[in-house]
């Protein structure tokens, strides 16, 4: 394909047609295109995470991925976690735990968060594992410590996240 | 900056995109897991003017046991290798020993490990992998498919035998059977950072008489390296602290490593004896079946299969 490209992306389960260059980042036509502003881009070179989304239920850096590679795919934002008007339970616990300052960082720790432990609760138990994920990502605020809280407050030993129950809420 | 403007082809069957690259190979570029061609294309050191996306091509995420090798398609991406089970024994412990060194879990969902060694960084850990198992590397181009040694593919930085119309479809990884000790150890300035220098360490051990030895260099030389004095050292005397040391002593005289701002030649030689004789005194505590906690954890995991 050449030029513009019809492509029906589906995010948070609301389908978006959208026409791009094949060169458009995924980030990039979150913002502009679909209007979904909460990915925010910092360094475009996938260090730092801000960007990160869920492809199919993974963390991915949507700085570095193409729009036109994810019709077809399940892609989540972080404006898809809140439902009936409340947070998920990790966007609640980085709030009561101090997890951010300025802000910039957090949709994509949210999502790095929320797709790693949605598919292995046990990192939260696994104080290793649990820095290595949380080593993917940033933040020049929080010096992290609040956002590791907000993982053990959500995902931990009876964590909010298990007591919200339905929906993965 | 942002990639300039491309054509995109994402074709199902493998024979499509041989034949799209083919067309114009000069001028295409094969996307696998873009973490490392996106990044160029963001700097505009790469501007093809089409890219073969492989990611819909049926079969090429396929990891599997083909008699003495371990075939590892095309789109097996980082994260698959961070479980011992993934392959047999020590081979399986090696993979997943150095998967978790390469960027972090978002950056590994993606990568692969066939687009590391068609990238070629000569500080890339599955580069260092490839050259110390001996892995071949399987090409298919419009002519039909070949394999290279991986002591033949890599012939500069980020420079492969590769010619532009093949695409590296799979991976071959020797199995490695028997009394095997594997060990691996990297030098970084944090945590997701590259490798400034990393050595992998592979011994077969009877008696504690070291049979054979295999170590791979990442960031020694313009390209992964072997360490062969070093191995012809090793081999036939005894798997001890003092042989390990001279060992690295050879490694790091034979070493060639390029300049680079937080690492100059003198200390990536000096680092490049360290680590490979930590590197071999972890394969001497592998092979003995000595894993320590995390290793424990792993040989269950591999007694479960
Ligand atoms: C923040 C960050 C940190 C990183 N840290 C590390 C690290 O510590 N160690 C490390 O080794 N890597 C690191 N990487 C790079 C990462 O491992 C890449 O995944 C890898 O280098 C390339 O694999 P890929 O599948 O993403 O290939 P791509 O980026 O898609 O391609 C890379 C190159 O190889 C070619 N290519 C890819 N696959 C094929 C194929 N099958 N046939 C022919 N040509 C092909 C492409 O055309 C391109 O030229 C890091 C990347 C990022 C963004
Ligand atoms: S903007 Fe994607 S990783 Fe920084
Ligand atoms: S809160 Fe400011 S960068 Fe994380």
């Amino acid at each position: 394909m050449t030029g513009r490209t019809p492509v029906r992306l589906t995010v948070n389960e609301t389908d978006y047609d959208v026409t791009v260059e094949p060169r458009r980042l995924l980030a990039d036509v979150l913002r502009e295109d679909c209007n979904l502003t909460g990915t925010k881009l910092g360094c475009e070179h996938g260090v730092c995470g801000s960007c990160t989304v869920l492809v199919d239920g993974e963390g991915v850096r949507s700085c570095l991925m193409f729009a036109v590679q994810c019709a077809g795919r399940d892609i989540r934002t972080v404006e898809g976690l809140a439902a009936h008007g409340r947070l998920h339970a990790f966007q609640q616990a980085i709030s009561t735990e101090h997890g951010l300052q300025c802000g910039f960082c957090t949709a994509g720790f949210v999502m790095l968060v929320v797709g790693a432990l949605e598919d292995d609760p046990s990192i939260a138990e696994d104080p290793e594992r649990l820095d290595g994920l949380l080593s993917s990502n940033l933040c020049r605020c929080t010096g992290y410590e609040g956002i590791r809280r907000a993982v053990l407050r959500a995902y931990g030993r009876n964590g909010t996240h298990e007591k919200d129950g339905a929906e993965g809420h | 900056m942002k990639p300039a403007p491309f054509d995109y082809a994402a074709p199902a069957e493998l024979t499509d995109a041989v034949t799209a690259l083919a067309e114009r190979p000069e001028t295409a570029r094969v996307l696998a897991g873009g973490q490392s061609l996106v990044l160029d294309m963001h700097y505009r050191r790469e501007r093809p003017a089409l890219l073969v996306d492989i990611n819909n091509v049926r079969g090429l995420d396929v990891i599997t046991v083909d008699g003495h090798t371990l075939r590892i398609g095309a789109l097996a991406r980082h994260r698959a290798f961070e479980t011992p089970t993934v392959a047999p024994a020590a081979l399986g412990r090696l993979l997943s020993r150095v998967s978790p060194y390469i960027a972090h879990p978002p950056v590994r969902a993606r990568g692969t490990m066939a687009g590391s060694l068609a990238w070629a960084n000569p500080v890339s850990e599955w580069c260092a992998t490839a050259v110390a198992l001996d892995a071949g590397i399987e090409l298919t181009g419009p002519l039909g498919r070949r394999r290279v040694p991986a002591g033949d593919f890599f012939v500069g930085p980020f420079r492969t035998a590769r010619q532009p119309a093949e695409i590296l479809t799979s991976v071959l990884l020797p199995l490695l059977p028997g009394q095997v000790g594997v060990g691996f150890c990297e030098q970084r300035r944090t945590h997701a950072s590259f490798a400034q220098v990393a050595a992998v360490a592979v011994l077969t051990l009877r008696d504690g008489v070291i049979a054979e030895a295999r170590l791979g260099l990442a960031g020694a030389a313009d390209r992964p390296v072997r360490a062969h004095d070093a191995e012809r050292h090793l081999v036939g005397r005894e798997a001890e602290p003092e042989v390990f040391a001279q060992a690295g002593e050879l490694a790091a005289a034979g070493s060639d490593p390029l300049a680079e701002p937080h690492a100059g030649v003198e200390y990536r030689r000096h680092v490049v004896g360290v680590l490979v004789r930590r590197a071999l005194a972890q394969a001497r505590e592998d092979s003995n079946g000595n894993y320590g906690d995390e290793g424990r954890d792993r040989h269950e995991g591999r007694e479960a299969r």
